[in-house]
């Protein structure tokens, strides 16, 4: 029989080997999928979480733990998709046409992915049709826009308007991040929110979905 | 040219406006001869730049040269350059930055002609080749534009030829994020140096067919910059950027091995090791520069720079005037403050007062006093190929600030102390040649890096 807390301290220490050999058992051992997440992997994550939000973790450790839940996770998604259990939530993400800094968008991605959600990581100089069609063909419940520069921040409202245009924008939240943008630039552009971090993105994913 | 020495090895000579080898360059201006000029950095405000707009920005570029040279003259600067970094969209279509390039080359001469006012405009075309994934870094349409944006630019009237390269940054961005030190440790030392050797030698070959025009150097700010700012934000830990800025250095050097005389690139903090072993100008960020971000070594960072800038501002209305003059004037008087010490002989007193203000108050201002600068040069010049010589600057680093904890100027936290340790365990397992860490990291990191950029085999090698 697996040590299932075993399960809850592999990922809380980002081990995503240990994380997969414990998940692995389990499910021979015959536990619940469900089981699994709900007494183990998410309170490991709440706790990974909590930790980074009191500065006890950095990046890297969040990030280790969210690969590790994440491995164990690949186990369970098949029997969790033939139960019809869903993702936290469904992301689009891109850095805008023009800019090509992407590692404040990585970091979201990650994070957002270590949260449980699935993301559709569009790369960085996406142009508005690119966000368009990401949103017809993914269907997500929020797209996230990153930009670094003063010039390319232009280029977020080309994107909210592009959606508006095709008719998506009501199906979507906008989320915008980057260093020289603001909440009022995102209010006066027509997104829903500004993330001043990828802390604060994470926090308004959930948000959302809850 | 492989260095194998260093220029200054004493500490009292290593101090701001004087360098070894000074540079010749514009309008008659000669930096590291004994004083410090302000460079003066200016991007846009929120503006899109496109065909409607372009006569928008180029009045915006018009006002810019002609508000800082107008400030310029009014305090009464000795000297001065003008950095033009490009937009990404201006070095996408090179002609577009070489039309600014023109703009202010003329308002510089004419400054020169009519008021005598000493002068060089660097210009630092953006880096595009990060497009694609994995980025192809040598044949790609980017990186077609990107050379041809050097020489429209050499064309145009600039001086100083610099970039902030980004070869290696691909798998940089991940390994940092994962707290990967492996990964650190190949992009700096193994990826980075091979792409710096191949675009400076175009560079420098560009500006041999130019005449006076002046290769200036590189800087590791995608890299160390990229941790300097996550650490700001707690995001990675202090004692990591400060490691991975030393190793930096390490790559930015290839530049001057390449054929680059300086002045460097203001972003680089990792330049007083530059200059130690190259004897090359430096230019410098810090204080100053808070306009463009934060920084934990504001007054460290003038103690042996050059050149003395503020890294980037937007034009927009301040009360005294737009941005860049504004931040004219703040440099002016930092720099007239730098010449008049060193007029009376006190040079190395002021210097040793910016070091000692900032420098055991971040692991990051550790790495950068005079005697660091002089160690980590050393330890560089030491080792043999630039692998070894990356992981050497690092472990010098780690060796600074444990010295500084066990003497207790240093004040870390639990957790940084545990990624020290975690640093020098992952220091003490790499593998001893590149070509053993290369194996690795391409089954770690296939799918984000295509060894053909960098003129490795497509597939293993064994040495």
């Amino acid at each position: 029989m697996a040590d299932l807390k075993q399960l809850y301290d592999a990922i809380l220490n980002g081990d995503h080997k240990t994380a997969v050999a414990v998940t692995k058992q389990a499910l021979s051992d015959g536990t619940a999928p469900m089981e699994l997440i709900t007494k183990y992997m998410s309170p490991a994550m709440d706790e990974v979480g909590r930790r980074f939000e009191c500065e006890e973790y950095f990046v890297p450790e969040l990030l280790l733990s969210g690969r590790a839940m994440k491995g164990a996770l690949e186990l369970l998604q098949p029997l969790l998709v033939a139960s019809g259990a869903a993702p936290a939530g469904r992301v689009v993400i891109g850095t805008v046409k023009g800019d090509l800094h992407d590692i404040g968008k990585n970091l979201v991605a990650s994070m957002l992915e270590g949260a449980g959600f699935e993301v559709r990581d569009l790369g960085a100089d996406v142009s508005p049709e690119r966000f368009v069609t990401a949103v017809r063909e993914h269907k997500p419940d929020l797209v996230c826009l990153s930009a670094l520069l003063t010039v390319t921040m232009p280029a977020m409202r080309d994107v909210v308007d592009a959606l508006k245009a095709a008719g998506l924008r009501d199906r979507v939240r906008v989320l915008v991040g980057g260093a020289p943008v603001t909440s009022e630039f995102a209010n006066e552009i027509g997104a829903d929110a500004y993330a001043e971090n990828a802390g604060v993105a994470v926090t308004f994913a959930r948000r959302l979905t809850r | 040219m492989t260095t194998s020495s260093i220029t200054i090895s004493d500490p009292a000579a290593l101090v701001f406006g004087i360098a070894s080898k000074p540079v010749k360059c514009g309008f008659e201006l000669t930096i590291g001869g004994g004083e410090v000029y302000p460079e003066v950095n200016f991007t846009l405000p929120p503006l899109k730049i496109s065909e409607e707009l372009w006569p928008t920005v180029l009045t915006h570029y018009r006002t810019i040269g002609s508000e800082v040279l107008r400030r310029a003259l009014a305090l009464q600067v000795p000297g001065i350059v003008l950095e033009f970094e490009l937009l990404p969209a201006m070095t996408e279509r090179p002609e577009w930055g070489a039309e600014i390039t023109s703009i202010l080359h003329e308002q510089m001469e004419a400054s020169w002609q009519k008021s005598g006012l000493h002068s060089a405009l660097r210009v630092t075309p953006t880096d595009i080749r990060e497009q694609g994934k994995p980025p192809a870094l040598r044949e790609s349409d980017p990186a077609r534009r990107l050379l041809r944006s050097f020489q429209l630019n050499a064309a145009a009237g600039a001086h100083i030829l610099s970039v902030e390269s980004i070869g290696g940054k691909e798998i940089h961005d991940q390994a940092l994020m994962y707290g990967d030190v492996r990964g650190v440790v190949f992009a700096l030392g193994v990826l980075a140096p091979r792409d710096m050797a191949w675009l400076w030698d175009q560079i420098t070959a560009i500006c041999r067919s130019h005449g006076s025009l002046v290769a200036g150097g590189d800087s590791a700010c995608a890299f160390a910059n990229t941790a300097m700012q996550l650490a700001h934000q707690h995001l990675l830990p202090e004692v990591l950027a400060a490691v991975v800025r030393a190793m930096g250095a390490a790559r930015s050097l290839v530049a001057f091995e390449h054929g680059a005389v300086g002045p460097s690139k203001d972003c680089a903090y990792e330049g007083p090791v530059l200059k130690v072993i190259t004897g090359c100008p430096i230019s410098m960020e810090g204080k100053s520069a808070a306009c463009a971000h934060f920084s934990p070594v504001g007054n460290i960072a003038a103690a042996m720079c050059d050149l003395w800038s503020n890294e980037s501002v937007q034009n927009i209305r301040l009360l005294s005037g737009n941005a860049p003059e504004v931040f004219t004037e703040v440099l002016a008087y930092d720099c007239r403050l730098m010449n008049e010490a060193a007029k009376r002989g006190g040079a190395v007193t002021l210097r040793n007062w910016m070091v000692a203000s900032d420098e055991w108050l971040s692991p990051q201002a550790a790495v950068l006093s005079p005697d660091a600068t002089i160690e980590i040069a050393k330890a560089i010049v030491g080792a043999s190929g630039d692998y070894s010589r990356t992981v050497a600057a690092g472990r010098v680093a780690l060796k600074i600030l444990r010295g500084g904890l066990s003497d207790k100027r240093l004040h870390l936290n639990k957790k940084e102390c545990q990624w020290l340790d975690r640093i020098e365990r992952e220091f003490d397992a790499l593998p001893v040649d590149e070509w053993t860490l290369l194996d690795e990291m391409r089954e770690t990191y296939s799918d984000l890096f295509d060894a053909r950029s960098y003129g490795l085999a497509a597939r293993k090698c064994s040495g």
